[in-house]
């Protein structure tokens, strides 16, 4: 049951990694690229991390590819866009075959299958997904967690600073 | 304490009482979502001393059907230069993310049935809060998109002002949320209305620990910024009648038109109901006397949600429509300053008291 809603999904999220690079028009695009990552959404859930799976649609389909959607609708790409931005495919082809190459290599020697680690299911079924990864960013990651914080700020008053001519 | 009914202890049982459950809250949905319509013409009506809809039925009552039959049989018109694919996904991408938030909201206590316990509600997310707030996020797309895909200048209008507004609200609705969960500490929102039953103040025993008592700031701001993200007065810049024809809509007919008005009322329901999940105890009774406790939770629940969409519609009637500026001001300057000055108070007093 759940091996065969894992290959429909992925079947989907592969179709629609397609489209984002096939399509005509630049807002079809921008629409495949919402439908993968609401898949990888529905991934994180299959891999017991709702939270996960949550912060992916706010962040990524939800604020990220809004903006995205609305700056080509703004400037209205049109059909230009992919004449223009053509010359290189070759080099990505040979890069995305490596990776791929790289990948089949990993899930054939490495040991993909099987938890490892004290984060278990189990564990994540009685604890709670959010519980368990806000106590990991409070206490053992708070110097990373508050310097990705700054870096953050850092980046708003750079925004800022760049849209404004005179500050 | 009975277990849980679930796949694996007796999964036919389980899943006629899913498909029953799907069944019954989507019906009600509709339903309201119909009769919303009559409501809001017929109250707004009575406050301009008018009386609405008077024709159809008694007291107009049968115009929702009236309306739904005559836009079933209208023209299905899609513009010729409109972009195709994103023209027909647009009211779609609109309804759902409305229709399935309604999910993750208590409508009662536990049953038990065949002994096993069901809860009142269609699933118990442990993160339901965020997922509310995920598909508030996708909620945007079907305007953005009709907007778009029209290829006309006042749906074009009407989609960009919908995107920055909605947006910008989005951060402060998040932010004001956040203060509830620091005080709930849990993300569910079946334990959050359970929290709520308890006497207010650990003292007063008469009224329930409702999270308005202890939140009034946060349920204000949640009001003002949900009214923000469903686009009714006085924030209905996307689709301002008087200067963009019919905003975001212009375009459409039939029952595509349809499906946006639904999708308006369903995002007004939801509204209301998380508002009153959040806030008012869910479907908990206003006063913790016995005789209340008695009455079903779902007959609160619609009561408190009715409630919320008579004072939605209230406002309609009373208050012109903000100008643009004076929205992104209230947004940015107003609001989400207030909200993070409310969740600093809260931390501080979460961390004080323990």
């Amino acid at each position: 049951m759940e091996t065969i809603f894992f290959y429909l999904v992925a079947l989907v999220t592969v179709v629609s990694g397609y489209l984002v690079v096939r399509c005509q028009s630049p807002v079809n695009s921008g629409l495949a690229l919402v439908n993968t990552f609401f898949c990888l959404a529905i991934f994180y859930v299959m891999l017991y991390a709702p939270f996960m799976a949550a912060i992916q649609v706010i962040v990524y389909a939800g604020a990220i590819m809004v903006l995205i959607l609305f700056v080509i609708m703004l400037l209205n790409l049109g059909t230009e866009a992919r004449k223009r931005y053509t010359h290189g495919v070759v080099w990505a082809a040979i890069a995305s075959l490596l990776v791929l190459l790289n990948l089949v290599f990993f899930v054939k020697r490495g040991r993909v299958t099987g938890a490892e680690g004290d984060i278990t299911s189990s564990l994540i079924m009685t604890e709670g997904h959010t519980e368990l990864i806000g106590k990991a960013l409070y206490t053992d990651f708070l110097l990373p967690f508050e310097i990705a914080s700054v870096l953050l700020l850092v980046a708003i008053v750079g925004a800022v600073v760049l849209a404004k001519k005179d500050v | 304490m009975t277990e849980m009914l679930s796949m694996s202890n007796n999964w036919p049982l389980f899943v006629g009482i899913m498909l029953l459950k799907l069944v019954v809250v989507f019906a009600v949905t509709m339903l309201i979502v119909a009769y919303a319509t009559w409501c809001e013409r017929k109250v707004i009506g009575h406050m301009q001393t008018r009386l609405g809809p008077m024709r159809t039925g008694w007291h107009g009552l049968l115009q929702p059907i009236a309306d739904g039959l005559k836009l079933f049989f209208k023209e299905d018109i899609i513009p010729a230069q409109a972009s195709k694919v994103p023209f027909l996904l647009a009211p779609m991408m609109i309804l759902v993310p409305a229709l399935i938030t309604i999910a993750v909201i208590p409508f009662g206590k536990d049953v038990t049935v065949g002994g096993f316990t069901v809860p009142l509600q269609i699933t118990d997310l442990n993160i339901g809060v965020l997922y509310i707030l995920a598909f508030a996020g996708l909620g945007v797309y079907g305007i953005v998109l009709a907007g778009w895909s029209s290829n006309s200048k006042y749906a074009l209008l009407g989609g960009v002002r919908a995107t920055a507004q909605m947006i910008s609200y989005e951060l402060a609705a998040g932010i004001t949320i956040i203060a509830v969960f620091m005080l709930s500490e849990t993300l569910s929102l079946r334990e959050i209305v359970a929290l709520q039953a308890g006497p207010l103040w650990g003292t007063i025993t008469f009224l329930p620990d409702w999270y308005v008592y202890k939140q009034p700031l946060a349920f204000g701001l949640f009001i003002i910024t949900g009214l923000a993200e469903i686009n009714r007065t006085p924030f209905d810049m996307p689709e301002a009648e008087s200067e963009l024809v019919s905003g975001f809509c212009t375009e459409y007919s039939s029952m595509k038109y349809a499906l946006f008005f639904m999708a308006e009322y369903a995002n007004m329901i939801v509204i209301s109901a998380i508002a009153a999940t959040l806030f008012l105890g869910g479907w908990g009774a206003p006063l913790n006397i016995g005789i209340l406790n008695m009455v079903p939770g779902v007959v609160w629940l619609l009561a408190k949600v009715f409630a919320i969409m008579f004072f939605f519609i209230w406002l309609r009637a009373t208050l012109p429509r903000v100008r643009y500026d004076q929205l992104m001001q209230l947004g940015w300057k107003v609001l989400i300053p207030l909200a993070l000055a409310n969740l600093a108070v809260t931390g501080l007093v979460v961390v004080l008291q323990l």
